[in-house]
């Protein structure tokens, strides 16, 4: 189960990933348009590190006190305050919809159109509600007074932070849904059949690393 | 490569993974919800943030079954970064001290709470207004 893929007659490890280099052949075993996402997702890795590292600094130089996260995201549940209720139950939304988006994949490569659409379809729509559930807490937050130059509750820079790396990753989810949604129909109108599946592969990529950056992103801005 | 045999593997590791990663996220949202603080509240989030981040990686995007040349230009580069990150991270507490130091900052300032400010919410609310 942990093995390699594997290529015929090459060596796997390190002598693989010598060989795989050193020979006068294509360096990476996987379809060009899959190598093409890791490379734009590496990239997009170094944007989002960028925007943390910035929040980590500024978090670590200003002198004002940095807002109580768990207060100013809790809701009001059935008359009781709930900490981080919202940002929880969009974290579950987005994990729902990865573990939909590696069963589209699999059942692509079972050449199961119905359910590669369906399941699409259904990622593609937690997208969608994770979405709007994030502009619901942007108006909640705006109408508290939370600027990105200032806000209520202390150190500046928190309404500079939340709007721009929430607001950009906000912007992958709904570049996302848009994507699976055409990938999705391309399935039903029977595009890919001759050609195969990895499409699928390639978007589920793109999906679980929306998700992945918001792993990140749920533990150092709204946890700690 | 031809479609039928990339990255193919039994259901059953998914839908492990994907309990995991909701029993996870649930342990995070604890760490929160109980008010765990300090030190314990910073290792227990990245403890489980990492192993998140680790299962989605390797099972969700198949980077286990990768070949190495392709693993190594996945997670190379952000290696670098933690470079980076400890820069920044030397070079904020830094600035920070001297802030303290020559500006005269008041450490023991604390962040206003939502109801802290919503006693007086309707005069506020109306003067937002106008």
């Amino acid at each position: 189960m942990m093995s390699e893929s594997a290529v015929d007659g090459a060596p796997s490890g390190v002598p693989g990933l010598v060989e795989d280099w050193a020979s006068d052949k294509q360096a990476y075993n996987v379809p060009w348009g899959k190598a093409m996402m890791w490379i734009f997702l590496v990239s997009d890795t170094f944007i989002f590190t960028c925007f943390l590292t910035g929040y980590l600094n500024v978090r670590l130089t200003t002198t004002e006190p940095w807002p109580l996260q768990t207060e100013i995201f809790a809701l009001t549940l059935f008359g009781q305050s709930v900490p981080l209720v919202l940002i929880a139950i969009m974290t579950f939304i987005l994990i729902t919809s990865s573990g939909s988006m590696a069963l589209a994949v699999n059942f692509g490569y079972r050449r199961d159109k119905t359910k590669t659409f369906w399941l699409m379809v259904v990622t593609a729509l937690l997208g969608a509600s994770f979405v709007g559930m994030q502009a619901f807490e942007w108006t909640k937050l705006i109408q508290e007074g939370v600027r990105p130059w200032t806000n209520p509750f202390g150190a500046a820079q928190f309404g500079s932070v939340f709007f721009m790396v929430t607001g950009f990753h906000g912007l992958h989810v709904t570049g996302g849904v848009i994507y699976l949604l055409i990938v999705a129909n391309k399935i039903r109108k029977g595009h890919y059949d001759a050609k195969g599946f990895e499409i699928v592969e390639i978007a589920g990529l793109y999906w679980h690393f929306v998700d992945l950056v918001w792993v990140f992103i749920f533990a150092f801005f709204y946890l700690l | 490569m031809s479609s039928d045999v990339g990255q193919q593997h039994p259901l059953g590791i998914y839908y492990k993974i994907w309990v995991l990663l909701f029993v996870l996220s649930g342990f995070s949202y604890a760490v929160d919800y109980f008010h765990v603080e300090g030190a314990l509240r910073w290792f227990l989030v990245i403890l489980f943030m990492t192993l998140k981040a680790g299962f989605i990686v390797a099972i969700f995007m198949h980077v286990v079954w990768e070949r190495l040349a392709l693993v190594w230009t996945i997670l190379g580069p952000p290696i670098v970064l933690l470079v980076l990150i400890g820069f920044m991270a030397i070079e904020g507490n830094y600035t920070e001290g001297t802030r303290y130091q020559y500006r005269g900052d008041d450490p023991t300032l604390q962040p206003l709470s939502p109801s802290d400010l919503h006693h007086d919410e309707a005069t506020s609310a109306s003067a937002n207004e106008h």
